[in-house]
């Protein structure tokens, strides 16, 4: 539909997008969440072949050749880490029980559990919760901003996207001099996230009927899930046609932060 | 010994006594005995280990089915398309979407089959028709998966109409798209996607 721009009408195109969204506060339909589908969708086809030809196999490799205990370390010492930058998050979220508990494991697992070999805190019942710099600018009240599919990458946002390059940034990995080590750390890190999402991938292949679009739809509504604790707005209903839906149960008030931002 | 003996013959007289008295099984509880019956009896299964997915189906059939309200979660997906569609066509695509409903939860099942499931209590009043019990599923070293049951109640007991899992609804991650294909091309090109979706071999 859309023919390809000239790299500079892309841009004032891209910028326009980025500043609607910034404007419009919270996207709503699919479309306004996915202005710029055409060019996802073609990177998603990108994403699909180099995954299926590399990716997924050196997944599926490692997943076979190397044992479960020592896949489980491996995940057990990234999962470490990212419990210390989960720790973080909910302090900048001004979630004072939750940054404890997560600051709580990387203790435990660093000292007790060698390193985050072993997940102690798990076994001794001190839940694991997922944070990152996403969902700290959701709470803060930025816009999602559009939705972008990153080949080898994933789903993301803007917003989501922006998170995770700060995150890069402050990972302790990047801080590594020896460049051979550290290229094969970020290897590793990927290879284990991948071969994480293999169960998932399967359950998507089986209920979805276009790929892309069941991806980007659940993608979007599990950050918003996590950004509002569970507690997501209801998707205005007028599509429904079955009875109204069921009132949420005994909410506790939203989090202020997770109110949608005021208007420009 | 003595006690153990007597409590066979107690427990059940108990259970009998409470099913009397209620006679609808609370949806927290009905969630939590079925989901931790069915995954007892993957785990104990062999032929569901070497990755019989004929089985898991039937068991799912056989022993979750009765208790989701399929034609209202087929409606859910369908939005406001379902008053378009005829009785006729109503009926087949919920019979279809059962389908890809029971081809994905199975696949679900046998993947996360060795994880734990935790239950949140259910605040609620009893005079509530319609329910969220929340769960999750874990496993050690993991972060664990919010999975969250709508439940509305029914004169044949509380009946689940939506699962969401991780925030995705199971059922309303379809409505766009339903909603595409039928403006494209109407109903029954819904209903034949729904059939290929269906015929496609299983994926691994």
């Amino acid at each position: 539909m859309n023919k390809i721009a000239p790299y500079s009408k892309a841009r004032a195109a891209l910028l326009a997008a980025l500043a609607a969204a910034a404007l419009a506060g919270c996207a709503v339909g699919p479309t306004k969440e996915d202005p710029w589908e055409p060019f996802n969708r073609s990177m998603f086809s990108v994403h699909q072949a180099v995954d299926g030809a590399v990716l997924k196999p050196v997944a599926q490799g490692y997943v076979a050749i190397i044992p479960e205990p020592i896949r489980n370390a491996v995940s057990n010492v990234f999962g470490n880490i990212n419990d210390f930058f989960a720790g973080v998050n909910f302090v900048l979220q001004g979630n004072g029980d939750r940054a404890g508990d997560a600051f709580g494991r990387v203790l435990l697992n660093t000292s007790f559990g060698l390193g985050g070999i072993f997940d102690l805190a798990s076994m001794m019942g001190i839940t694991k919760y997922p944070n990152d710099f996403g969902i700290t600018f959701g709470k803060w009240g930025f816009p999602q901003g559009p939705y972008l599919f990153v080949p080898a990458f994933g789903p993301t946002t803007v917003r989501d996207g922006t998170g995770w390059l700060v995150r890069l940034y402050t990972g302790p990995v990047g801080f590594i001099p020896d460049i051979p080590v550290r290229n094969s750390l970020y290897g590793l890190g990927y290879v284990d996230l991948r071969a994480a999402a293999l169960p998932t991938e399967s359950v998507v292949d089986t209920a979805a009927i276009d790929k892309y679009r069941f991806i980007r739809n659940a993608y979007l509504r599990a950050r918003q899930y996590q950004v509002y604790d569970g507690h997501p707005p209801s998707e205005e209903d007028e599509d429904s046609a079955a009875p109204p839906s069921a009132p949420t149960p005994a909410t506790p008030a939203a989090p202020p932060a997770a109110q949608p931002p005021p208007a420009k | 010994m003595s006690r153990k003996l007597a409590s066979l013959f107690v427990v059940p007289l108990i259970a009998f006594g409470a099913s009397l008295a209620h006679a609808q099984e609370a949806p927290d509880a009905l969630v939590k005995r079925l989901a931790e019956e069915t995954l007892a009896e993957i785990r104990a299964d062999k032929d569901i280990q070497a990755g019989n997915p004929a089985k898991v189906k039937q068991l799912i059939e056989v022993k979750l089915v009765p208790h989701f309200d399929t034609t209202r979660m087929t409606a859910l997906a369908m939005g406001r398309n379902w008053r378009a569609a005829s009785p006729d066509q109503q009926k087949e695509l919920t019979e279809q979407f059962k389908t890809l409903l029971i081809r994905t939860y199975s696949n679900a099942l046998t993947n996360y089959r060795d994880n734990q499931m935790t239950y949140a209590p259910l605040r609620t009043n009893p005079v509530d028709t319609e329910v969220v019990v929340r769960t999750s599923v874990s496993k050690p070293g993991q972060a664990p998966i919010p999975l969250d049951y709508s439940m509305e109640k029914t004169p044949n007991g509380w009946k689940c109409y939506d699962v969401v899992v991780a925030g995705v609804s199971l059922v309303t991650n379809y409505r766009d798209e339903f909603n595409d294909i039928v403006k494209s091309s109407g109903v029954d090109g819904l209903i034949k996607t729904l059939v290929n979706k269906n015929q496609t071999p299983p994926s691994k």
